[in-house]
């Protein structure tokens, strides 16, 4: 779960990280009031999950409230990379004499966390480690021990931060690293960490991202939630306790097991893309596949207008082909699918099952007998119907 | 012996008295593995199906003797109860449980590693060696005694692999499922390692998907230590970056993880890439 720059630094805040002392408001007069409050110099940024928000004109700065109102005006309701957005953070001016990098995330190659730190601030990481490598540094926390503080000393000298500010520098990492582990989250980054003309740090960018796993435990990161650029259907399913994922392909994809939906996914793809089809969605239904999650998957992937065709792909284990069969035909008869679908059922008891599909008798449902053939079945039917 | 398990393996079942431990323990007991009893909190002195159920790990390790041990527990007890196998000198821990915090496993295959116990998993659907014994989940019928050992990330897409591979009358010497979760206790190379030693595995096949950097260091591994030749299949060709597919660890991040750069270290590594699992069973042939 992402959490927005100004709900990270909000967190950080908790952990007595210095922060910006800034507001979020949600319209130009808000955006006007709370400058007018800061008082002279403000930044107004746009808040939204997606990187790149400064390229794309959403982070501006403001020498007076009024202009902060302008700005604000322009950013609110902005489309920034197909996200709209709602809110921006008024944050005053940084005086900044450094910008440094600093963030701790799970390394999951080493299974322990990772501090990664660099002089050299204020870009994104992902095109620092490609550029210049060697001018982030990289060390390891025990995740029994935790970090200790030769660590962070280790840390502040390796990457050449001047020494006035290392007791600082340590304080934050230590709140940081105490802030990533109370929280569970996957990453917690500060970029910039800003060191002022006055010397002093400030994490005037946060980035926190809060382990979906571990939201049972985290109730009050949970509240705070921001579901405003998650499509209806994807909510939905998350609901419903279905795995969904809405692609732009026309062929939906129903199918048991994570590894399984994927490969069926690239099977249409792989027999697809040279006409421009592909799949709609990645859909995991899990192990029963009872008709009423059956139905309940089949209504969320109908819900996307591309799609031209359902794929069913089911390899019965545990499960009987032939009661998930007649979990389809039950499904089938509740919803209704105007598109045709193609059934590949596998495993366990799987000839009964296909016998139950054809024997249904129903002209829009078409039975293959290998993951290739339903594939291609599936392709064939979204060409025929295009 | 093929790896990790054999006829000899005696197995506790954690969370046996529960429904997806009954229900799998019952499974595994038909299938011949040496179930030699369970771990239940609070319903120590009862018995399932003429096993012993314990309160503890320590416990039922002392009275049966058990070396493997397998975690069927829902995911805020399964970290705890990972860490209770291990502490008690079982040799083996299969975690079936999905949605364990990373936090949580990050401690736990520490706290594995200290204590010498191989972990399995989490979010992984066990380990089968056909004909002998089988741990988890894997339904018997994918899978036919042979020559090849099978490696994968995934529960249902083996299932269809092996199931292929045994309609082709190609064998398997052992299925191992390292699990999708982005910190897992045993990765792609360990088990690599195991089937280039056992002399009854002659071929291997890799399953892969996006998400990490396991393939691309087991790629490293088939090219400069292993004689012995692989098949490989990477799911997620058409996933799109940034989005996590089902499986906790199955997400392209920052560039990195993608399908296609694992693919292509898997070739430059000697190893015949599939664009479809169908095609597995021919290149194994």
């Amino acid at each position: 779960m992402k959490l927005h720059e100004y709900q990270s630094k909000f967190l950080f805040r908790e952990y007595s990280i210095p922060i910006p002392q800034g507001k979020v408001a949600t319209t130009p007069e808000e955006a006007q009031a709370i400058a007018a409050e800061i008082g002279g110099v403000v930044v107004v940024k746009a808040q939204v999950h997606v990187g790149g928000r400064g390229k794309a004109g959403g982070v501006r700065v403001a020498q007076n409230a009024e202009q902060a109102r302008h700005h604000a005006a322009n950013i609110l309701g902005m489309d920034i990379k197909g996200l709209t957005v709602g809110k921006v953070l008024i944050d005053p001016g940084a005086d900044i004499r450094q910008e440094i990098y600093l963030a701790i995330t799970n390394d999951r190659g080493a299974s322990m966390p990772l501090v990664m730190a660099s002089m050299e601030g204020g870009m994104d990481i992902e095109e620092l480690n490609r550029e210049r490598p060697e001018a982030i540094v990289r060390e390891h926390v025990d995740p029994i021990m935790g970090l200790q503080d030769y660590q962070m000393t280790y840390i502040a000298s390796a990457m050449g931060l001047p020494r006035e500010n290392w007791r600082d520098f340590g304080k934050i990492l230590r709140s940081l690293y105490e802030c990533y582990i109370k929280s569970d989250a996957e990453l917690a980054e500060i970029n910039p960490l800003v060191i002022t003309g006055g010397g002093e740090l400030v994490a005037v960018d946060g980035k926190v991202i809060i382990d979906e796993n571990a939201l049972f435990r985290q109730r009050a990161l949970s509240a705070d939630r921001d579901t405003s650029d998650e499509p209806e259907s994807e909510r939905q399913a998350r609901e419903a306790g279905i795995t969904y994922i809405k692609l732009d392909g026309q062929i939906g994809c129903m199918v048991n097991g994570a590894g399984l939906a994927m490969t069926t996914m690239d099977m249409t793809k792989l027999y697809g893309d040279a006409d421009g089809i592909g799949p709609a969605n990645f859909l995991d239904i899990g192990g029963g596949a009872t008709p009423e999650q059956v139905a309940a998957a089949l209504r969320i992937i109908l819900s996307d207008d591309n799609v031209r065709c359902v794929l069913f792909n089911i390899f019965g284990g545990i499960t009987r082909c032939d009661e998930v069969a007649n979990g389809i035909l039950t499904a089938y008869n509740e919803v209704n699918p105007d598109v045709p679908m193609v059934i590949r059922l596998q495993g366990t008891n799987a000839a009964e099952g296909n016998r139950i599909i054809s024997q249904a008798r129903l002209p829009n449902l078409l039975s293959a007998e290998t993951l290739t053939e339903a594939a291609q079945l599936a392709v064939a039917a979204v060409k025929k119907g295009a | 012996m093929a790896i990790l398990i054999d006829k000899s393996a005696r197995v506790v079942v954690q969370g046996i008295t529960g429904r997806q431990g009954g229900f799998h323990a019952k499974l595994m007991m038909e299938y011949g593995t040496d179930v030699v009893g369970g771990v239940t909190p609070g319903k120590g002195g009862e018995w399932f199906e003429g096993k012993p159920v314990f309160d503890t790990m320590r416990r039922a390790v002392e009275t049966t003797n058990a070396d493997v041990s397998l975690v069927t527990v829902p995911a805020r007890f399964a970290a705890d109860a990972i860490m209770e196998a291990a502490d008690a000198g079982i040799r083996l821990v299969i975690c079936l449980t999905e949605h364990i915090p990373v936090a949580d496993m990050m401690k736990v295959v520490a706290f594995c590693r200290r204590r010498g116990a191989r972990l399995l998993g989490p979010n992984c659907p066990g380990v089968m060696t056909p004909g002998q014994a089988k741990v988890g989940i894997i339904p018997a019928m994918v899978a036919s005694a042979g020559n090849v050992g099978v490696v994968s990330k995934s529960g249902t897409l083996t299932y269809e692999v092996g199931f292929a591979m045994k309609n082709a009358g190609i064998g398997i010497s052992t299925i191992v499922g390292i699990g999708g979760d982005p910190v897992i206790g045993t990765t792609f190379v360990e088990v690599l390692e195991m089937f280039e030693d056992d002399p009854e595995t002659e071929k291997v096949a890799l399953l892969g998907e996006i998400g990490g950097s396991a393939e691309i260091v087991a790629a490293d591994y088939i090219k400069n230590a292993m004689t012995k030749p692989v098949a490989a299949f990477i799911a997620g060709r058409s996933a799109p970056p940034g989005k996590r597919m089902g499986h906790a660890g199955a997400i392209v991040d920052g560039g990195e993880g993608s399908a296609e750069e694992k693919i292509v270290a898997l070739e430059a590594a000697g190893a015949r890439v599939a664009a479809n699992p169908e095609e597995i069973p021919g290149l194994l042939a």
